[in-house]
């Protein structure tokens, strides 16, 4: 499906979003492609039930864990990359063997409508579908009973989610997002620094990513240079005038477009680049604002767009306390050389994962599970974390009927105390003795 | 209650909870708690529940100490990051998985094991670093003022606390914040908890019931029946008379192997209980009278009541049932649609056993399905074609102490799993962790994009190291 029709699939993303084929291509169609290559060549070995061993307690026996999918899931994605978030899920739900209705985002109608023409062409109708629609159409999904509900998107619907969910004992995977913390140190390469990070803000959807950097910490030392090469890169890459850059997505409706604009004017005096918008064309250019005010709306909630505020510290270290006085984000990041900080940040910041000297990668590893927790959400993906996200890992003990013990059953009688302590202490010494009669207690 | 949930805050982040050392402290001192404490113990138990002191230990006490011992061997282990190997196209890089605790965690607790399903729990949470709040259950108030009394006495204090009480306390702890809750009991609190945890995006475990069938299939050497109905027996009665949630609750059974099975499990009453089993000390009672009234209730049905072929007797003042042996009492009676949780046992015949495979599928998912059967065919078709919590085969609740299979349910019996390391993970945030260099630099990761860039990704993705070589060195047409 993503071979033969590639180009739609990218003409649908360009309509919703603007985005540049380049990145449409990389973030989003080659990536599911990718997924499903994963999960096409290891699922053999994903199915395959896994033996455990057993204990003496349990002697004698055999166990194994044995993979089975929940049933019929429901997956509802997101509108910034409607194409990915929609089919990596998808992708783990069919591997584990699921049937799927997926419910595509109204925010990317383009791309919503051309995923449920394709899907019905390509895929296996009768177990998955495509459901279309806006909030009356997820309410009345969210009312019927499912195995397993996949989201992504943002905390405010995510508990609305769960709140459903839990009326069915539903299980959820929450894929939200977060203010993500990019701390910069002094002792770095700051070309590729910079580089790195506005490839992580601004080439990303211009920002609109659920792991894109969100706001810089660093010295009030180094801030300066860092906003001076920023400035370079940006211009590098998209041009004196961002917003006439076909490089670069737009904003992706006049909701988020207001939303944005409102969070810059609150703190118009502290930009020191961009800044510039077009409304009638959705675009607003890659700002930079340095020292907003911590109680500033751009602080408190996800910025989810081109404006990118860099906090200034005396010393690096403050930021532990600025990232922790703030709810748990999906990714953070960290450039530095510096060995102990690495380890510091690595073990004191709680995210939903992290990357050192580099931004949004992490994510591309199949082998590194993706998910947040606390407010940025529950549950995780990618790889074969997507293949157990839908499936029940199911225990299964094998016993024989030889050698039954009769110290298991009533009546209860001292001796049997002693020999049933003696198994359950695990030590074949103690057992050995005790059935001889010799043990002491 | 907000003010003990704000300490516990600011003892998490103070980090005092992380080091492996206090973790082990925590698992030691639940140790000596039980061993210094195993009389009080023994009669908490017998006082809320009437259970007899092996039952006690083999069920409760014997498998907190096996948990703790376990942990304390394997948590290094378990708290070492997995490092995670990467494709060559980001040498030079590398990925590790980090797990940490997830902060504060409240643990609420149910009656018919009040130690076990209070302090494994418990174990999984300290091992993983988090601190804890724990809500016992009121149903069993002398084992929870024992825990409330006891834990402070051994237990980091600053970390670790229990709140006792009823409803209303559940209702205000699920009011706050918490980074996990951890839920043992009914489907219908269990929607509680998830809703109420829903409004804080907070990540539950539920561990539900369910009606827990076993099937009983042709077993031609008697000796073997014989031990296969032992064990029905042991696992419908000797957990607590059937107040478990991993308890058997029905039995599905060959027409014709019906009456042998009803005489072998009389004789297993007999040998277990004695003649009266009233009197007998090994036999526990039911918790309180609601739920005496409640599983008194499910044999007022006439047609239900006929259907009884042994026991039925009952005798309120001691809150005893009788181990009761029913056949094919009518299929849409409460005692062959709701969790049953008592010592009655319905026997339902089917013409063919491979019926049972659609009967329990035409039912909520169990929390366990056990399957007495010798047939390798007829076990992989119950593996494959019913979903439950878990399966074992030719033997009963056993599985709970194998510390290598997870534990917990699907659908309707719970989501979410513990025991072992599965403990341990339950309350971690597995943090995925990249490391990279500076060096070397990919240009064709930047705007401003072209074709160029665009093949050279496209190589790169397909691991096609010739063609980008070729398109390196010009030779390949974009």
């Amino acid at each position: 499906m993503i071979e033969e029709k590639e180009s739609e699939i990218l003409q649908a993303l360009y309509k919703d979003l603007s985005k540049p084929k380049l990145e449409a291509f990389i973030s989003e169609v080659h990536a599911v492609k990718s997924a499903s290559n994963l999960a096409l060549k290891e699922l053999k070995s994903w199915m395959k039930p896994e033996k455990v061993k057993t204990n003496m307690s349990t002697y004698p026996s055999s166990a194994e864990i044995l993979p089975e999918p929940l049933g019929v899931v429901l997956v509802i994605s997101a509108w910034n990359y409607p194409f990915l978030l929609s089919l990596d899920p998808v992708v783990g739900a069919i591997a584990a063997g699921n049937a799927v209705v997926l419910k595509p985002s109204e925010i990317s109608p383009a791309t919503s409508s051309t995923i449920a023409r394709l899907l019905a062409e390509y895929l296996d109708n009768s177990t998955i579908r495509v459901i279309e629609g806006a909030v009356p159409e997820t309410t009345a999904l969210l009312e019927q009973k499912w195995d397993k509900i996949f989201f992504t998107g943002g905390g405010r619907v995510g508990r609305i989610v769960m709140s459903a969910a839990a009326r069915h004992l539903t299980p959820v995977t929450l894929e939200l997002g977060g203010k993500n913390p990019v701390v910069v140190d002094s002792n770095v390469d700051v070309e590729v620094a910079a580089r790195r990070i506005v490839a992580g803000k601004w080439a990303a959807n211009c920002g609109q990513i659920c792991i894109g950097a969100d706001y810089i910490i660093t010295t009030k030392k180094f801030a300066p240079k860092l906003i001076d090469v920023l400035r370079n890169k940006i211009e590098e890459f998209f041009g004196k005038d961002p917003t006439e850059s076909s490089d670069q997505s737009r904003i992706v409706n006049s909701f988020h477009f207001r939303r944005l604009a409102n969070l810059l004017d609150e703190v118009s005096d502290k930009i020191v680049v961009g800044g510039q918008r077009d409304e009638s064309r959705l675009k607003i250019a890659p700002t930079i604002l340095l020292d907003v005010p911590e109680n500033a709306q751009i602080m408190q909630e996800e910025i989810f767009g081109p404006l990118l505020p860099i906090i200034t510290v005396e010393n690096l270290e403050e930021c532990f306390g600025i990232i922790e006085a703030k709810p748990k984000p999906l990714s953070a990041y960290l450039f530095t050389n510096d060995q102990r900080l690495k380890k510091k940040f690595v073990q004191n910041v709680s995210a939903g994962g992290i990357a050192i000297n580099d931004t949004i990668l992490q994510v591309a590893q199949p082998n590194l599970p993706f998910g947040g927790v606390g407010e940025s959400g529950m549950g995780c993906y990618h790889g074969k974390f997507s293949f157990d996200a839908f499936t029940h890992r199911k225990p299964v003990l094998y016993r024989i009927f030889a050698r039954d013990s009769s110290v298991r059953y009533p009546p209860y009688t001292p001796k049997k105390e002693k020999i049933m302590r003696a198994l359950l202490s695990g030590n074949l010494l103690r057992i050995i003795l005790t059935l001889l009669g010799w043990s002491r207690d | 209650m907000e003010e003990t949930l704000a300490e516990l805050r600011e003892t998490f982040k103070s980090r005092r909870t992380r080091p492996v050392a206090w973790r082990k402290k925590q698992l030691n001192a639940i140790l000596n708690l039980i061993h210094d404490n195993e009389d009080l113990i023994f009669k908490a138990l017998y006082k809320d529940l009437g259970k007899h002191p092996t039952e006690a230990f083999r069920d409760e006490v014997g498998v907190v100490e096996k948990s703790v011992r376990d942990s304390l061997s394997c948590l290094e282990k378990w708290v070492a990051p997995k490092k995670r190997p990467l494709p060559l196209v980001f040498f030079p890089a590398r990925g590790e998985v980090l797990p940490e605790p997830l902060g504060v965690v409240l643990i609420f607790s149910s009656w018919n094991f009040p130690i076990i399903l209070a302090l494994e729990p418990v174990i999984g949470a300290v091992s993983a670093g988090n601190a804890v709040v724990l809500k016992p259950s009121e149903l069993a108030p002398a084992c929870s003022k024992f825990l409330k009394e006891t834990i402070p006495l051994y237990l980091d204090k600053q970390a670790i606390r229990v709140i006792d009480g009823g409803a209303d306390v559940g209702e205000k702890l699920l009011n706050l914040k918490w980074d996990k809750i951890f839920f043992t009991g009914s489907p219908r609190v269990g929607r509680i908890v998830l809703t109420a945890a829903a409004k804080h995006l907070t990540p539950v475990t539920l561990e539900l019931g369910g009606k827990c069938p076993a099937i009983l299939d042709t077993i031609s050497n008697s000796a073997e029946m014989k031990v296969a109905v032992k064990r029905i027996a042991g696992g419908k009665w000797t957990p607590h008379i059937g107040q478990a949630c991993i308890a058997i609750d029905y039995v599905l059974v060959q027409e014709h192997c019906a009456p042998t099975l009803i005489e072998l499990l009389k004789k297993s009453i007999r040998e277990f209980y004695g003649e009266n089993p009233k009197d007998f000390k090994s036999i526990s009672r039911i918790v309180n009278k609601h739920h005496f009234e409640r599983v008194h209730n499910l044999l007022k049905d006439p047609e239900v009541a006929s259907s009884i072929v042994h026991g039925g007797s009952v005798d309120e003042e001691k809150l005893f049932i009788e181990p009761t042996i029913l056949v094919n009492p009518p299929l849409d009676s409460e005692i062959m649609t709701e969790e049953i949780f008592g010592p009655l046992l319905p026997i339902i015949t089917l013409k063919d056993i491979e019926e049972s495979i659609e009967f329990i599928n035409s039912r909520p998912k169990p929390l366990v399905i056990y399957a007495f059967t010798k047939d390798e065919a007829f076990k992989r078709k119950v593996l494959s074609e019913t979903s439950s919590g878990g399966v074992t085969f030719n033997d009963a609740i056993i599985q709970f102490i194998c510390d290598s299979l997870p534990f917990g349910g699907v659908g309707q019996s719970g989501f979410g799993r513990y025991h072992g390391k599965y403990s341990f993970d339950t309350f971690s945030h597995e943090k995925a962790v990249l490391y990279r260099n500076f060096f070397p630099e990919i240009g064709p990761r930047y705007p401003p994009w072209n074709a160029f860039k665009l093949l050279f990704i496209r190589l790169i993705y397909r691991y096609d190291y010739v063609g980008l070589l070729l398109l390196l060195l010009g030779l390949k047409r974009y």
